[in-house]
Order: structure tokens, then C-alpha cells, then sequence
């Protein structure tokens, strides 16, 4: 951060050029995660996915973006053409907003804001207008029927993953993500999930409650980001494409980035709030701000390593089940959770 | 079971089935692929297997039985016959070959693989291959000929065929001008077909 900042003497150039350093992480990244994702999910199925395109297809996600650029961009005739271009740069923006706070080392974060973990959830609801924009100006009622699905799924999920957040903060005691990890810092078992730094018997007593708010955030953190099991917005054998059936070329290429830029911020919140963030596992072996950024890129890709396990091993849920799963079984817990947990930190 | 004892079933049911599945997909996640790489690597097929006809046209005779067989009529035979001052040869199974095979087309379009011709075939000269990569952008491309006479054998053997004809007409005419008992018989009409 302050290389740049010695580089160029402008304080504008140094901002707009700290503010693109994400999007380049976000493009690199969603490729890595494109090959990954594919090559899982064939190799569960017992087939080998691309292998022409370079070693082993390594060139594919290159290939496969080139082609997303040049592909004619198709706005329907009957559409909301002002929405309908508008959706996909709200969609965006929406996740793009929530990297300005995510600790990707102890010497880089965008903004060292003291909201960090608030304004994340608040931003992150970015993503449904744009979403549901997208549906509505369709113009089409798959799109349609996924924009409104999407809403109402991100909408309920919002909540347990709002409260797990909030049980984090009550126990780090600080909404800085930056805080947050520095809190972790010092060995694996200084980890939020395994109770923190905390006197031996407190954290005995708050594992169990840890372990289970994690758990939940992932879940949760799955359905935010639209996915497998929970991907009724873009439920291929019901909907077609859900809300962006009628997008093609860079403005489905947006919706595809941001699904992925969003697949790394839950990833990237959960390792922040629960596994250390850019903690070394072992410690101060392998510690500084250079293997900060390892650890932090490392744990965030096991994490969707995870994510794209679960979706190529699960079916997708029924509306009503979603429903279930989300208001009569993660919020209820996650509310024992809370109480249990403050009871803890009281006593 | 009371309706709370149901909920907390519910939830670990679920949580153990979906653990179930996730083991096994991992496991499939380490095993060996069940494709190959087709263009470059073929799997074996089977022995029996029904692909594109081949026809050995030096072993054939012109019976015809295998364009009767056809079900789909994709076989297409012309034969002339051969005068007996020419010798075409044997066949492999040692039987003499009597008419010239001026045309011997196989439209694989129509063909339907069912392997009915390669039953009747008295010389065994038409098979079933193991070739079966054989797409054409022309459809008239897959209408494969095998014969092997040139155009100017064709017009060889009919001109042949037509003088014996002839000839043997003559001969008949004579022997009836010299007893004519039996009424006229038929003008000739055996041509080249």
C-alpha cells in the first residue's frame, strides 16, 4: 500500500489504482475457480471436463471469457431497456462494494472502516435489486419468477447470516473485519470457531455454540450466493437461466462475475469472522503480511472448494423447503446460539 | 413420535444424509474417469459389431441375394454376362465366376446395419466392418460403389455379350431354316440389361 502511495505522489491515482487491485483478484480468481469447478464436478461424475485447451484445458476459462466478450449483446424487444442495462452493473457493484472491507492482509484492506462487518450485509443486499431488476425488466416470466425467488431467498437468508455476524462481534467485540482477525491472530487455536483467544473454561463452554454458528453461516452463506442446493433463482430444469435467461454476452458475463466475486466475499467473510482471516495456522510460523495474503486467498478457496462439493453432491430444494430450512431451523439455533453465547461472555 | 422429537429428527436425518452423499461423491472424486478421449483414444467394440459394409467385389458373383435381403433396397447390382470364350476367375471358394459386375452400389444412407445381406452371400464377399467414423458433408458421397470395371470394360463386355447374341441367333436361325419343324420360336431378347 505505501509502495503505491510512494510510487505516485497523486492521492486520486493512488485510490483509483488501490480500488482496481480487487477487480484484478476478482477476474484472475473467478478463472481459477471457473477451471476448478468444472474439473470437480466432472471428476464426480467420473469424467475429465475440458483437456484439449492447453494442459489439461488450463486455457479453457481464458477461452471461455473471450468468447462471453464477443458474443453479440441481445436486449429483447419488449424489455426495460434502461433496467435491463442497468441490472447487471447494480449486481456488480453490489459485491464489488463489499471487498473495500475485507482484510486480505494486516497491511492491506480498502477501507479500515469500523462498520466493516455491517456495511458488508448492507451492501450485500445490493445484490438482490440488482437481481430482481434484471428479472422484472426482462420482460419474461422465468426471469421473472427467478427475480422474485431470489429476493425473497436472499431476503430470509440475510437474517442468520446477520445474527452469525453478530455473534462474532459479541465475542471479538469490534464490527472492524480487520479487529475481527486480529483478534484470531496467533494459531489455529485462537480461531473464532474454536471459541477464540479466551480463558480455557469459557472456551470450552463456547465451542459448541461456535462451531454451530459457523456452520450455519455457511449454509447460509450458499444460499446467498444463489448456489446448489439453493439455486432456485436460476433453477436450470425449471426456469431456464431464472433471471438472467434473457442476458447474453458481457452483461451475462457481469451476472457470472459477480456470482463468482460473491462465491469469494461469504467465503472470505466466513474465514475472517470464524478462521483467522489472514492468520497463519501455525502461529507466527509463516506469518506476515506478504503470507497474510496466502493464508487468506488459500483458506477462502478450500472454503469454495467446499462449496462446489455440496453443489455437485446435492439436490436442489423445494420453495417451501428453503423457507423451512431458513425461518424454523437455522434462525431459531442461531437465536439459542446468541443468547447462550452473550450468557457466556456475561458470566 | 412428538412433534418436537420430529424437528430434531428432521434436522440430524437430514444433516446425516447429506453427509452420506458428500462421502460419496468424494470418493468418485479419486477414481479413475469412465471416459476416454474419444478422437484419440477409441474404446474397443464389440466383435460382432454391425458398422459400414464392406464388399470384396473380386470375390462376388452378381447372385443378387443380398440386394434382395436388404430391407431398406440400399443395394444396387448390375451384372452382364459373360461370353464363354472369357474367363473371369474363381472365387475364393473356388466357384467359377459367370457375370460381370459392372455396378455394385451401396448407399449407406439407407443402410439400417441390420446385417441381412451378409447371411445370403454365397462367397462371403460382403462383411460387416469395424469402421464407423464415415460422416460426409455431400450426401451423395456415401453412396459407395465398389465395383472395379472402367467404363470402357463396361462397353467391352456388353459389345461382346451383343455379338454372341447375334451370333447365336444366327446359329439358331439356321438351324431352323434348315428343319424348320417347330413353329418360330421368340425373336431373341437377351440383351445387356
Amino acid at each position: 500500500m505505501e509502495i503505491i502511495q510512494k510510487l505516485f505522489a497523486n492521492e486520486l491515482i493512488v485510490s483509483i489504482l488501490l480500488s482496481l487491485l480487487p477487480l484484478v483478484f476478482i477476474i484472475a480468481y473467478a478463472l481459477v475457480v471457473l477451471y476448478t469447478e468444472m474439473k470437480v464436478a466432472a471428476h464426480i461424475q467420473d469424467r475429465v471436463a475440458y483437456m484439449r485447451t492447453g494442459w489439461h484445458g488450463l486455457l479453457q476459462p481464458i477461452a471461455d471469457m473471450l468468447k462471453l466478450l464477443q458474443k453479440e449483446d441481445i436486449i429483447p424487444d419488449k424489455a426495460d431497456k434502461l433496467l435491463f442495462r442497468l441490472a447487471p452493473i447494480i449486481a456488480f457493484v453490489g459485491t464489488y462494494a463489499a471487498y473495500a472491507v475485507l482484510p486480505f492482509s494486516s497491511i492491506y484492506i480498502g477501507s479500515n472502516i469500523n462498520l466493516g462487518a455491517f456495511f458488508l450485509v448492507a451492501v450485500g443486499s445490493l445484490v438482490v435489486v440488482g437481481i430482481l431488476m434484471a428479472g422484472w425488466a426482462s420482460n419474461n416470466k422465468w426471469s421473472l419468477f427467478g427475480g422474485v425467488r431470489s429476493a425473497a431467498q436472499m431476503i430470509s437468508y440475510e437474517i442468520p447470516t446477520a445474527i452469525a455476524i453478530i455473534i462474532v462481534v459479541m465475542i471479538t467485540g469490534s464490527l472492524n473485519l480487520q479487529d475481527v482477525t486480529k483478534f484470531q491472530d496467533g494459531g489455529i487455536g485462537n480461531w473464532v470457531v474454536f471459541g477464540g483467544p479466551s480463558p480455557w473454561l469459557q472456551k470450552l463452554m463456547l465451542m459448541p455454540f461456535t462451531i454451530i454458528t459457523f456452520f450455519i453461516l455457511f449454509v447460509s452463506s450458499i444460499a446467498e450466493v444463489n448456489r446448489t442446493p439453493f439455486d432456485l433463482p436460476e433453477a436450470e430444469s425449471e426456469l431456464v437461466q431464472g433471471f438472467n435467461t434473457e442476458y447474453s454476452g458481457m452483461r451475462f458475463a457481469m451476472f457470472y462475475l459477480s456470482e463468482y466475486a460473491n462465491l469469494f466475499t461469504v467465503s472470505a467473510v466466513g474465514i475472517a469472522l470464524f478462521l483467522g482471516g489472514w492468520s497463519s495456522p501455525f502461529g507466527t510460523f509463516m506469518s506476515g503480511p506478504v503470507w497474510g495474503i496466502f493464508w487468506f486467498v488459500a483458506k477462502a478457496y478450500i472454503f469454495v472448494l467446499v462449496q462446489i462439493w455440496v453443489r455437485w453432491t446435492l439436490p436442489r430444494l423445494r420453495v417451501d423447503q428453503l423457507m423451512y430450512v431458513s425461518w424454523k431451523v437455522l434462525t431459531p439455533w442461531l437465536f439459542v446460539c446468541l443468547l447462550s453465547v452473550g450468557l457466556i461472555l456475561v458470566l | 413420535m412428538p412433534a418436537v422429537g420430529t424437528y430434531f429428527y428432521n434436522i440430524f436425518h437430514s444433516l446425516y444424509t447429506v453427509i452420506v452423499g458428500m462421502k460419496i461423491t468424494i470418493k468418485h472424486l479419486f477414481t479413475h474417469s469412465a471416459t476416454v478421449q474419444y478422437p484419440t483414444v477409441k474404446m474397443k467394440i464389440p466383435e460382432r459389431a454391425r458398422n459400414r459394409l464392406y464388399v470384396n467385389i473380386d470375390d462376388c458373383i452378381g447372385c443378387d441375394q443380398c440386394s434382395m435381403a436388404c430391407p431398406v433396397d440400399c443395394i444396387t447390382i448390375d451384372t452382364i454376362k459373360s461370353t464363354p470364350d472369357v474367363d473371369l476367375g474363381l472365387t475364393s471358394k473356388n466357384t467359377k465366376k459367370r457375370l460381370y459386375v459392372p455396378r455394385f452400389d451401396i448407399d449407406i444412407a439407407k443402410c439400417c446395419y441390420c446385417g441381412l445381406c451378409v447371411w445370403p452371400c454365397p462367397t462371403d464377399c460382403i462383411v460387416m466392418t469395424d469402421v464407423y467414423e464415415f460422416s460426409e458433408f455431400d450426401r451423395k458421397k456415401l453412396i459407395y460403389s465398389f465395383s472395379n470395371m472402367s467404363t470402357d470394360e463396361i462397353a467391352g463386355a456388353q459389345e461382346r455379350l451383343k455379338k454372341y447374341d447375334e451370333e447365336q441367333a444366327a446359329k439358331k436361325a439356321a438351324v431352323k431354316a434348315a428343319a424348320p419343324i417347330t413353329p418360330p420360336s421368340s425373336k431373341p431378347e437377351s440383351s445387356a440389361s
